[in-house]
């Protein structure tokens, strides 16, 4: 099967198609002839030019969807266009809050089952193939749709480099929502940003994130000084999500954040599998823990074995005397 | 109130998991537990009944033979009853065939809302609960970190990139939750002895009028083509910390330039 067209959700914060939507365009040209976007909300018209540049020809439209989730109206409009046959032969997403819930919405809809945690892409005779990190990413299964209508694959950030193609801005058509009855009542009433200064955490080139073995909550805001020092973003292990120190939004690992910097720094973590996941793939890894045979350690360039309590506050302190 | 709570019975995950080499499936012999994920769900289900003045929580988990341990775990917390489905046709369902399962079995229970975790532990598809909804023609709100009910309606705090958002919805609707939502209770010695005698209705596929064609590895879209090794990646320079070792991290980041 050959794949003619790929359409990608491509999804739009702060004025801008985010970077794992860019991402998944730019493996998308070296699959498929076609590359098309599906966006929502008032301002696809203002990131026509930069899904262009990555690849993109045309942009479905879903339009303002006013105070909705995206989730049923969006997937609504993407499977109205399957069965009026004009839909691609595979559809991604980027493993976002909505993305996960269109992707799941599209796949109930069209009968079509979804792979999720993808991790790469290829394609063979048979058409698209997926790859999956399994087991805290030591194996790799790779995996294909069978039977008919789009293939629906969920993927991670930071799976593939987003580049530009330098193409001309995209084409902005219309994509209807048909009815989606009382499937469609939840309503956002309010929103509310958690204020986060430095850089985003998966586009950092600097990650510093706690664990633990930091001890107490306070204890967090050394990481966020080191972090600050270094111009990254402070990070955290599910541990200390889970027990309230810090939001979600700040969780690395499996079900967090994938990221990919230059440097991660790991201050109190042990390195579990489902954290591991999510920031072996740094180019230089540092780890700080006072227990030798810490898991992380088998992944860090450099290991510090030593307390967190110890090291990291001189490590402030030198940077701060650096000025 | 009536709450229904989705939740899965996995293998322990401090067991080493294997795949079948076979079938390419995960290996679910051995006794099952209680996804840790759902114990949020279970606790938050419990709180809101308890908070609404009444109504009963009902579990619904689909598991191979019979499976009832974590089905326990979570009656002994509370829970008033549970319906499994069981069936050896249900053995390799991918994300969209146990959705149709657990949607019929809710539609027995006439839920005024469901809970499922954001992703189970083994699995971490993370689309069941939507599909759910999809199938079940009730509005969704993922990721919840915050749920309340208020008449017929519920309110949740959804987080988001950014933050998070509060999003209403009518009842009936589905929810997922997050872990750390609430602090799940452990079962009380009087919890785990009630239990025991706690009704769990098992059904089979047919019994929800699904056949092999739609759920199972006989309604498997999705097919894996091979499992191989991961590229590893190496231990490099340890040091143990003497009172310096922060200045070796300075040198460290010197090197790559980052200072
Ligand atoms: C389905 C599933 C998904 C998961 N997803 C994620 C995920 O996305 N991200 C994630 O991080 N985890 C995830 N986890 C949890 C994961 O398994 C671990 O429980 C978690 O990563 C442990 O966090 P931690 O390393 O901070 O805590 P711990 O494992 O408790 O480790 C603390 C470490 O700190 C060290 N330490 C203690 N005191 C000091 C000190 N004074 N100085 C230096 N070191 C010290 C200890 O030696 C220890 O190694 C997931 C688990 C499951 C089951
Ligand atoms: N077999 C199952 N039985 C009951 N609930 C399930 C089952 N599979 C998934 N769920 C629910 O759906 C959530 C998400 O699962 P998943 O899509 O596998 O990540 C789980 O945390 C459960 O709440």
């Amino acid at each position: 099967m050959s794949i003619e067209t790929i359409w990608v959700l491509a999804e739009v914060a702060d004025g801008k198609p985010i970077t794992t939507s860019l991402e998944l365009i730019t493996q998308a040209r070296s699959l498929a002839g076609t590359v098309e976007a599906v966006a929502w909300g008032p301002g696809t018209a203002d990131v026509a030019g930069t899904l262009g540049e990555h690849g993109v020809t045309t942009v479905h439209d879903v339009g303002d969807i006013g105070d909705a989730l995206p989730g049923v109206p969006v997937a609504s409009a993407v499977a109205a266009a399957v069965a009026a046959g004009k839909g691609p032969d595979a559809i991604l997403f980027p493993a976002t809050y909505d993305g996960r819930d269109i992707a799941g919405r599209l796949s109930a809809k069209l009968d079509r089952p979804v792979l999720t945690n993808v991790v790469g892409l290829s394609a063979d005779d048979g058409g698209l193939v997926s790859q999956h990190a399994i087991f805290g990413g030591t194996q790799v299964v790779t995996a294909r749709f069978t039977g008919e209508g789009p293939g629906i694959f969920v993927v991670r950030a930071k799976s593939f480099a987003a580049e530009p193609s330098g193409g001309a801005a995209a084409a902005v058509v219309p994509l209807a929502v048909d009815d989606t009855g009382a499937t469609n009542t939840a309503v956002v009433v309010a929103r509310h940003v958690e204020e986060r200064s430095g850089p985003k955490l998966d586009e950092a080139d600097v990650v510093v994130s706690g664990g633990r073995g930091l001890g107490e909550k306070d204890s967090y805001a050394m990481i966020e000084e080191l972090a600050g020092l270094l111009k990254g973003a402070p990070g955290a292990s599910r541990a200390i999500v889970d027990a309230g120190w810090v939001p979600y939004a700040y969780q690395v690992g499996q079900t967090g954040k994938t990221v990919k910097p230059t440097v991660y720094l790991a201050c109190g973590i042990s390195g579990a599998t489902q954290h591991l996941v999510g920031m072996k793939n740094a180019k230089n890894i540092i780890a700080i823990n006072k227990d030798q045979d810490a898991p992380i350690f088998t992944v860090a360039d450099l290991g510090i074995v030593g307390d967190v309590h110890k090291v990291v506050p001189k490590l402030i302190e030198a940077l701060k005397a650096r000025g | 109130m009536n709450v229904v709570v989705c939740v899965k019975q996995i293998p322990d995950p401090a067991a080493p998991a294997a795949l079948d080499p076979g079938t390419h499936n995960l290996v679910r012999s051995g006794k099952l537990i209680l996804d840790d994920s759902d114990a949020y769900g279970v606790e938050m289900a419990l709180q809101l009944a308890d908070a609404a003045g009444g109504g009963e929580v009902t579990l619904v988990s689909m598991a191979p033979n019979g499976e009832t341990s974590g089905l326990r775990t979570a009656l002994a917390m509370g829970a008033a009853k549970a319906i499994l489905v069981s069936d050896d046709s249900l053995a390799g369902s991918d994300a969209l065939s146990t959705a149709k399962v657990l949607a019929a079995a809710i539609r027995r229970a006439e839920p005024d809302l469901v809970i499922a975790a954001t992703e189970s532990t083994d699995g971490y598809t993370g689309t069941t609960p939507v599909q759910v909804a999809e199938l079940l023609g009730l509005p969704s709100v993922t990721f919840a970190k915050k749920v309340e009910v208020d008449g017929q309606t519920v309110k949740v705090e959804r987080q988001t990139e950014a933050g998070y958002d509060e999003v209403t919805s009518p009842l009936p609707a589905v929810v997922t939750v997050t872990a750390g939502v609430v602090e799940p209770r452990y079962p009380s010695f009087k919890g785990i002895m009630a239990a025991k005698s706690k009704p769990v209705d098992t059904l089979t596929a047919a019994d929800l009028g699904l056949d092999g064609s739609q759920v199972g590895a006989g309604g498997a879209r999705q097919q894996i083509i091979s499992v191989v090794e991961a590229e590893a990646r190496s231990a490099g320079e340890v040091v143990v910390d003497e009172g310096d070792a922060h200045e070796r991290v300075i040198q460290f980041l010197e090197q790559l330039k980052i200072l």
